[in-house]
């Protein structure tokens, strides 16, 4: 990988320019519409242009680079056909203001789209407001307020998340205006029945769960939990995060959950990471569908390019094919976890779904979760998920997904065994990991503490 | 292995509690912010802000995570130590000597849901 880190101002020149617009035969605009001081713009040549970005997409990974075992995160291969759908002229050319007779091709992607998610999920309906997960959670629990409030039922003001959730799920209820309690998980890694019993009650608006959890442990007990949620009055949320070990096998609306968002750009394979654009869709069961449309999170109908790649991505697979990605997810994590656990320190030993996690190195030679991941990198795959969840103080949390071949996860296995074997013999090696990389280590406390945000 | 002062008092969140009269002076133990890593930032009240046992009263963040501070007794704030605002690493550098808030306890009968230190050894293993 060649360094490259200018900015495009860097390469500007005065006077350079790399396009030529033909005289104007027609007036130019008089007035005073013209600004005074010149537009900052770099002025460079197209061959500076393309050289300039084609660097930058060079330092960067992605997954049509290299594998991408980032836990929590499914980062399946984006097919080109998605792509190749979404960049057609009739849907390019789509403008949300347009008139509705002119929009119908659109609106039926939407209802095909609503009922390919209904089917795959369960759940009755679907609003694509949310543009991500998150935003689907906050959606979520507006949907979950709005119930409770319709029924008058306003002392309902404290959330269940289990110590395993997702950091957003606490978060959204807190931006929610709900209150937060947590439920411990027991030894095996799975919420605990008996400690969820004392904390339901008449102010408990409901539960946000994972299922798969963030382990990549089925809840067993879900339907035992439903009954117990919803005989207290309260509503389950699902997390859609981890829906894609479930695919076409299990329907969250089948365990008895109420609301649910789904990450498009994770389980159905559009574009991810870089901060956008998401789709976070939120699906409800009958009890929550009439209030469906009051949260207005977003202007117009969401992502429309995203949800259309998604509907690409499920019509391309179609039901038998849907029901492989996530059996073949969970083959993937499973054979990564058995190949790995005589060097890695395995907490919970059965069997998983789509992801595990280890916690840290079998033998303790003082090499932690952070240089093995930093190591990676020299063998040219990204890292997995590190420091999360935060049950286990050196989780690595590995997701393969199930767009990777044998031979893929195998040289996985054999770098990650590698690894193991240099923490024996050369520890300091591994402190300093990476070598190979243009950027190794970057000072992230100092940056944290006195960040600079502003190129001089 | 952490360091554990003695002749403090600690809860189970692993903030630790220094009497002082009526006065309990707040910090977090030095296992927790070997747990947490670099600290970059210290989330606290202000003075004359009321804190309530077994409630956050703040947050430390650190490079890898971002953790509450659970209050381990109830009362009024009396000062902050805001020397703490340019210089989160104080925490890391002595845990013990970077106290975070001094409360006027509601409730002195709160210290003894707290730990001592021989107690709090065997939870910050």
């Amino acid at each position: 990988m060649k360094y490259y880190d200018k900015l495009i101002f860097e390469l500007s020149k005065p006077g350079r320019i790399g396009f030529s617009l033909p005289e104007t035969k027609t007036q130019l605009p008089k007035g005073n519409i013209w600004r005074e001081t010149p537009t900052g713009l770099p002025e460079v040549s197209e061959v500076d242009v393309v050289r300039h970005y084609t660097n930058l997409s060079q330092m960067n990974f992605g997954v049509d680079t290299g594998f991408y075992p980032l836990g929590s995160c499914t980062m399946k291969y984006n097919p080109k056909i998605n792509e190749e759908i979404a960049n057609m002229p009739a849907f390019t050319g789509l403008h949300p203001l347009q008139p509705e007779s002119t929009t119908r091709g659109a609106l039926e992607i939407y209802v095909g789209m609503d009922k390919a998610l209904a089917a795959i999920t369960g759940m009755k309906h679907f609003t694509f407001l949310p543009c991500a997960g998150a935003h689907g959670e906050l959606t979520g629990l507006m949907l979950m307020r709005e119930y409770h409030m319709s029924r008058g039922d306003a002392a309902r003001t404290k959330v269940i998340v289990p110590d395993s959730a997702h950091g957003t799920n606490p978060a959204s209820a807190a931006v929610c205006g709900l209150e937060i309690v947590v439920v411990k998980s027991r030894e095996n890694g799975l919420v605990d029945v008996e400690a969820l019993k004392p904390l339901l009650g008449p102010d408990i608006a409901g539960i946000m769960m994972t299922n798969p959890n963030t382990l990549g442990l089925f809840e067993r007990d879900i339907k035992e939990i439903a009954k117990l949620v919803h005989d207290c009055g309260g509503l389950l949320y699902y997390d859609g995060a981890n829906m894609n070990p479930l695919l076409g096998m299990v329907r969250p609306g089948d365990m008895g959950f109420d609301i649910m968002h789904l990450n498009l750009h994770k389980t159905f394979s559009t574009p991810h990471g870089g901060g956008g654009p998401g789709a976070g869709p939120v699906g409800v069961s009958d009890k929550v569908l009439p209030f469906l449309h009051i949260p207005r999170v977003s202007g117009f109908h969401g992502n429309f390019g995203i949800i259309l790649r998604a509907y690409a991505y499920i019509l391309m697979l179609g039901r038998e094919h849907v029901k492989m990605a996530g059996k073949l997810a969970t083959l993937g994590a499973n054979y990564i976890k058995e190949s790995l656990k005589d060097c890695y320190k395995l907490p919970i030993p059965t069997v998983c779904k789509h992801e595990f996690v280890f916690d840290g190195l079998l033998e303790d030679n003082g090499v932690t979760t952070l240089d093995v991941a930093k190591r990676l990198l020299d063998y040219g795959f990204h890292a997995p998920t590190i420091y999360f969840p935060l049950l286990f103080h050196q989780a690595i949390m590995i997701e393969p997904t199930e767009t990777e071949s044998l031979e893929t996860l195998d040289a996985f296995i054999a770098v990650m065994r590698k690894i193991a074997e240099e923490a024996k013999a050369d520890p300091e090696m591994l402190h300093g990991a990476p070598h190979c990389t243009p950027i190794g280590r970057p000072d992230e406390t100092t940056a944290a503490r006195q960040p600079i945000l502003k190129y001089d | 292995m952490s360091k554990i002062a003695d002749g403090l008092l600690y809860s189970e969140s692993h903030e630790w509690v220094k009497v002082d009269g009526n006065v309990a002076i707040i910090g977090v133990s030095d296992f927790a912010q070997s747990e947490m890593g670099d600290i970059t930032y210290v989330e606290m009240p202000d003075v004359d802000d009321e804190v309530e046992a077994g409630s956050d009263f703040g947050a430390l963040e650190s490079v890898k995570t971002s953790s509450e501070l659970i209050a381990p007794v109830s009362g009024k704030v009396v000062a902050r130590n805001d020397e703490l605002e340019d210089k989160p690493e104080l925490i890391n550098e002595d845990a013990y000597a970077a106290w975070i808030i001094k409360v006027e306890m509601s409730d002195e009968s709160e210290l003894d849901a707290l730990l001592n230190a021989a107690a709090y050894a065997e939870i910050a293993k």
